[in-house]
């Protein structure tokens, strides 16, 4: 649950002010409204349980340290649950601010093996949580519900769309979809030919 | 209130895990709306929302973009989108918002849109359950058809967060005191038991359970001793699927990560609606959630107050 802490101090002259603009972007314009008071980590309900600080994470932003910003696992540790933003005095839209940190880290290579293959059960299936299997069909039989809902997972040209979307948008090389699927396709081979 | 009103319609957005791994609650809230008269149109070939802390976090762009392609399916018909998960609300809600607003990831969406023969134009509005029931509905309807009301069952809370924030831009509720979600719930005629932690989020969130297990069950932990501190409860009722999952299989997790076992009965407001409206449990398949699957157990019959 912890990440190593920078073990000298960072020297900063200048603060470097391009990270803050590129989080105005998609963040919101009043980032720079933060004036350190903790209530958003004060908050926070991840920040109760791990080393991940809002307060923290804001005011390293302002500085300019983008890659430690961006590189440190605790930025994965916010649920999204807006109650820092619903009280912030500042309008930061705290929240808004940490997600678009989340969008530029991804774009920069930082993202978890376990999002990348939650990113790619959409782009194969249309969905996050697929109907993978026929357990799955039978428990939506069991309740009186056809064995297979009107969406995507009975729907094969709605994936079609889906892969349009994420190959014009570059989110498959955003999170390596390729490569997970030759990896996942090479393994499936080794396991036929033990079998 | 409606009878005088032509029968309302709204596309039906499913998700992934109503229709995936919850499916009772499918059939329950597609048994309350027929019985208020709420007409639910399938939504054919939408697909996941998605995800906006996980998919949001990940890239926007392309996260604006899927959650445009789902609403151009009920732009195409003319009517107003309802579903009955808080991700899946904030995802559709947001996008729709977003879109809006921000000019430049408008062309942005269309230009991926395009792509597919799609354009996002805005025409419809995205609503929860919750919303249809309270606003279109009315509670004095949801009353009317209350048959057997709950009565002596504790019913702690979760109303979880992306129905109701962030309160400035969605306007729902007070979220610091939220009083919608328990005047609907009280329709039931369960008694609401506060307690200290109810608002706080279960956890699965903002691609959070994905991440890490343990950190995301804490939370859910958290909540459960907060239940027992205010003297327990006989049920806990949520308007989301996800927090539904986090709370209910969580459970089964929380015992196998902690050593901590608790036996909550976990309910969507379908659920608890049907069931006050007299459906028997077994019509909508109540027993079928996670957590007595993986224990091979069933609902707290004698607590509920209904027989299997």
């Amino acid at each position: 649950m912890t990440s190593p802490e920078t073990e000298s101090a960072v020297i900063i002259d200048e603060p470097d002010t391009s990270f803050v603009e590129m989080i105005k972007r998609t963040g919101g314009p009043n980032v720079q409204n933060c004036f350190q008071c903790g209530t958003c980590s004060g908050s926070c309900p991840a920040g109760a349980r791990t080393n991940y600080l809002v307060r923290l994470i804001i005011r390293k932003a302002l500085l300019g340290l983008k890659e430690e910003v961006i590189s440190a696992p605790e930025l994965w540790y916010c649920t999204t649950c807006y109650t820092c933003q619903d009280r912030c005095p500042q309008e930061v839209n705290p929240t808004d601010v940490i997600k678009a940190i989340r969008n530029i880290a991804v774009a920069e290579g930082y993202m978890l093996d376990n999002h990348r293959k939650t990113a790619a059960k959409v782009v194969d299936a249309g969905h996050a949580v697929p109907l993978d299997k026929d357990t799955w069909r039978k428990l939506r039989e069991s309740v009186g519900l056809e064995p297979v809902p009107p969406n995507a997972s009975g729907n094969p040209w709605a994936i079609e769309e889906i892969r349009k979307i994420t190959r014009k948008s570059g989110f498959d090389s955003l999170i390596g979809y390729e490569e997970m699927r030759r990896a996942a396709e090479e393994k499936a081979r080794q396991k036929a030919k033990k079998g | 209130m409606i009878s005088r009103m032509a029968r309302p319609k709204f596309y039906h957005f499913l998700g992934c895990i109503i229709p995936h791994r919850y499916p009772s609650i499918e059939r329950a809230a597609r048994l309350v709306f027929e019985d208020l008269g709420v007409e639910l149109l399938d939504m054919v070939g939408a697909t996941c929302c998605p995800a906006p802390g996980v998919f949001g976090s990940f890239d926007r762009v392309t996260w604006a973009s899927i959650a445009a392609r789902n609403l151009t399916i009920a732009e195409a018909g003319g009517h107003p989108i309802t579903t009955g998960c808080n991700g899946c609300f904030a995802s559709l809600w947001d996008a729709n918002h977003e879109l809006h607003v921000d000019e430049e990831l408008r062309k942005r969406v269309n230009e991926n849109l395009a792509e597919i023969g799609r354009e996002f134009k805005g025409t419809i509005e995205v609503t929860h359950y919750v919303d249809v029931l309270v606003n279109t509905v009315g509670l004095d309807e949801v009353r009317r058809h209350v048959v057997r009301p709950l009565e002596g069952v504790r019913m702690a809370l979760h109303p979880g967060c992306h129905w109701m924030r962030p309160r400035a831009l969605k306007k729902k509720d007070n979220s610091e005191r939220p009083r919608i979600f328990r005047e609907l719930c009280e329709t039931s005629g369960a008694e609401y038991v506060p307690y200290k932690d109810e608002l706080i989020c279960c956890g699965a969130g903002g691609a959070v359970r994905t991440a890490d297990l343990k950190v995301s069950l804490d939370f859910t932990k958290q909540k459960f001793e907060s239940i027992e501190e205010a003297g327990g409860a006989d049920i806990i009722v949520t308007p989301c699927p996800f927090c539904e999952l986090q709370l209910d299989l969580g459970q089964v997790e929380i015992q196998k990560n902690f050593g901590v076992e608790f036996t909550y009965d976990v309910l969507h407001v379908m659920e608890l609606l049907a069931l006050a409206f007299g459906h028997e449990p077994g019509e909508f398949g109540l027993k079928t959630h996670l957590q007595y699957l993986q224990r091979k157990s069933e609902p707290r019959w004698e607590r509920l107050g209904v027989k299997a």
